[in-house]
């Protein structure tokens, strides 16, 4: 299985390696740019459609995303705000969406569990009005060691109230790093995060899963304990990218493949 | 699911027993504690190839029900022959004793946790996990946190079967008392007991929050279970645990629980699960025993009981000794897994790990698994040919 994945990065590195000169150009110039394809299973998004996102891009020819998210959706560093993965969601989602206007505005709440995030959601939603909310959950919990059954309710409320408000939603789980994976009990987490998506047929960005991928082919060494901000800026980069495929491939928006594809 | 087929299976049934004559030991309980004890610490380890192996990944159940169950069996066994030979006060005694023995070694264990997340937290500062390593943020206060700890409310990752384990062990004394008594009784109990922390949601409360993983309220059932199997349940189940009825029954059930968790890795099946089935399954709750995680076990344990005889031949194979010998030391194996599964984890991160380097040391770590259990085979066969009083204290060890 674990070879299967390996051979299919491989292949895609492979393919994309000629793309990057033409990708550098939207990323600020100090970002090394990565070819870290996503093996397509990874985004496969299966019968899920965002109606919401499909109807406003061709009708609106508009799109707006809210990232709710904790402080692994923000990075620390001077220019974070247009590094982190929700500036660069919106370069590649205006990339592949040429003739769109697409705003991606981001609600952090660092240090807040998926319950006290999903009690604030209705009234976050309301004041943003977004075509989509990508929810990014679970590191909160899993570091206070909420009840997963308590955990698993809040984002099953949550993904109810953004329903309700008449908004597309996509859950995002935890990062994965080799070196906190001791220390941190993920499985439960990833486990319930995965379940609420699969019930409530929302798209699931399986950010763990990603990452572990590109640790293991070695795309990216994510146990490397350096204090630079070059390895954190490279991964938002291509959880960015990775993203903006997944929310084109679950619009269902028959748009020109990227540009990694030539 | 085997209960509700107990009126069925009455009506076929093979005339055989099930129950261990008293003294002999039941090596089918050492040999599948020693393999439950094998796929807990290849659970505990970052996933890998073998990790494909463990049970988790084919049903609801996984090592831990095997465990308890057979814990609260040997238990049984052991200090009910005990509490007949040397009356309740002394047989107690040892359970308390043996209580606090786990509770030493999850304090023990807890200390080599501190030090390798000391040992990260003052190296590993990486921006792109800055809020992750707010985990460390008890290192801040460590007078809270090491008084929780001993006070089983604060629990690292991987460190929950021990304090459930202990909580089982203290309570035991009286459980025995009544199981001798009346067996049926004590098992009603524990049903209702079990029925009650469903419906008003007892638990056992953990810092800085949220409540015990493993909820003792709700898996005192398995160990009762297990303990009533040991004083005579078994035998009197012999007819139904050998009625093909049974094994149909645990079998659609094992196939069952398989495709459903096939859903959860392969999500593009998930509509083979009907909407239906999933509200009424979802979610199978880890934590209080899920009525759908026991039942899971109980098919597995009838299949077992049904096709692996007492006397098979391979509990005496050459082959199967290293699994046996853990299943007879599993405090022990059980204690040196953990520190094994975090020098694992922790050798896996600093070396970089390839599929390989995963590989490598999960067999190494069974190995020397093995190697121990074996050293206290050894140890104790001296101890007890010597005559040393170190046997009588060490006859706890199969509990």
């Amino acid at each position: 299985m674990k070879g299967i994945l390996a051979a299919v990065v491989a292949a895609g590195l492979l393919a994309g390696a000629p793309a990057c000169a033409q990708d550098a150009s939207s990323a600020p110039a100090q970002v090394e740019q990565k070819s870290c394809e996503v093996p397509p299973d990874l985004l496969a998004t299966g019968d899920v459609t965002l109606e919401k996102v499909a109807a406003a891009v061709k009708d609106n020819k508009k799109l707006d995303v809210l990232v709710v998210g904790s402080g692994s959706s923000s990075l620390a560093s001077a220019d974070g705000a247009t590094v982190a993965y929700p500036a660069r969601l919106e370069a590649y989602l205006r990339e592949r969406l040429p003739n769109v206007t697409v705003t991606v505005t981001t609600n952090l709440q660092p240090k807040r569990t998926a319950e006290e995030v999903a009690e604030a959601l209705p009234a976050i939603v309301s004041e943003h009005k977004p075509d989509l909310v990508i929810w990014q959950t679970g590191t909160v919990d899993a570091i206070r060691a909420i009840h997963p059954d308590d955990f698993r309710n809040a984002v099953d409320e949550g993904i109810t109230a953004a329903k309700a408000a008449d908004v597309d939603a996509v859950l995002m789980n935890l990062q994965y790093s080799p070196r906190i994976e001791t220390m941190l009990p993920t499985t439960p987490y990833l486990d319930n995060i995965r379940a609420v998506a699969q019930q409530q047929d929302v798209p699931l960005f399986d950010r763990y899963s990603i990452m572990q991928t590109w640790n293991e082919s070695g795309v990216f060494d994510l146990s490397n304990s350096s204090r630079s901000f070059a390895l954190a800026k490279s991964v938002h980069d291509c959880l960015g990218r990775a993203l903006a495929n997944l929310v084109v491939a679950a619009a269902k928006l028959d748009v020109t493949e990227p540009k990694v594809q030539h | 699911m085997t209960v509700t087929a107990a009126d069925d299976a009455m009506a076929l049934q093979k005339p055989l027993t099930v129950a261990p004559p008293v003294g002999e030991r039941e090596l089918r309980l050492d040999l599948f504690r020693g393999l439950a004890l094998w796929l807990i610490f290849i659970d505990h380890l970052p996933a890998n190839v073998l990790t494909l192996f463990t049970l988790r990944n084919y049903g609801f159940s996984d090592a831990t029900e095997i465990f308890i169950f057979i814990s609260g069996y040997t238990a049984a066994f052991v200090y009910g022959r005990a509490m007949q030979d040397r009356g309740f006060v002394v047989a107690s005694a040892r359970v308390i004793k043996r209580a606090w023995q786990i509770y030493v070694a999850h304090i023990f264990l807890f200390t080599i946790y501190l030090a390798e997340i000391s040992w990260i937290a003052t190296r590993f500062q990486n921006p792109l996990y800055a809020e992750e390593m707010n985990i460390l943020d008890f290192l801040k206060s460590p007078d809270v946190t090491i008084v929780q700890a001993l006070l089983l409310r604060f629990r690292p990752t991987n460190m929950d079967v021990l304090p459930l384990y202990i909580v089982l062990m203290v309570f035991f004394p009286p459980v025995l008392w009544l199981l001798r008594k009346k067996a049926d009784l004590a098992l009603a109990l524990s049903v209702l007991l079990y029925a009650v922390t469903w419906e008003f949601e007892l638990a056992l409360p953990s810092y800085p929050s949220g409540s015990w993983f493993f909820n003792p309220y709700a898996w005192q059932l398995l160990f009762v279970f297990g303990a009533w199997c040991a004083l005579g349940g078994a035998k009197r189940m012999s007819r139904i645990l050998h009625s093909r009825i049974t094994v149909g029954l645990a079998i659609a059930y094992l196939l069952f629980a398989f495709s459903v968790t096939l859903t959860w890795h392969f999500p593009r099946y998930d509509f083979l699960v009907p909407a239906a089935v999933q509200r009424w399954i979802y979610p199978i709750s880890k934590t209080d025993l899920d009525v759908l995680r026991f039942a899971h076990f109980l098919a597995l344990a009838a299949l077992t009981v049904y096709f692996i005889p007492k006397d098979w031949p391979w509990l005496k194979s050459a082959w199967l000794r290293p699994m046996l010998l853990c299943g007879q030391h599993s405090l022990e194996i059980f204690c040196f897994s953990v520190f094994l599964a975090f020098a694992g984890s922790f050798a896996i991160t600093e070396l970089g790990g390839s599929a390989w380097i995963h590989f490598v040391i999960s067999v190494a770590g069974i190995g020397l698994m093995c190697a121990a259990a074996w050293l206290l085979a050894w140890y104790k066969g001296v101890a007890e040919k010597s005559g040393s009083r170190a046997a009588s204290g060490a006859s706890g060890g199969v509990s």
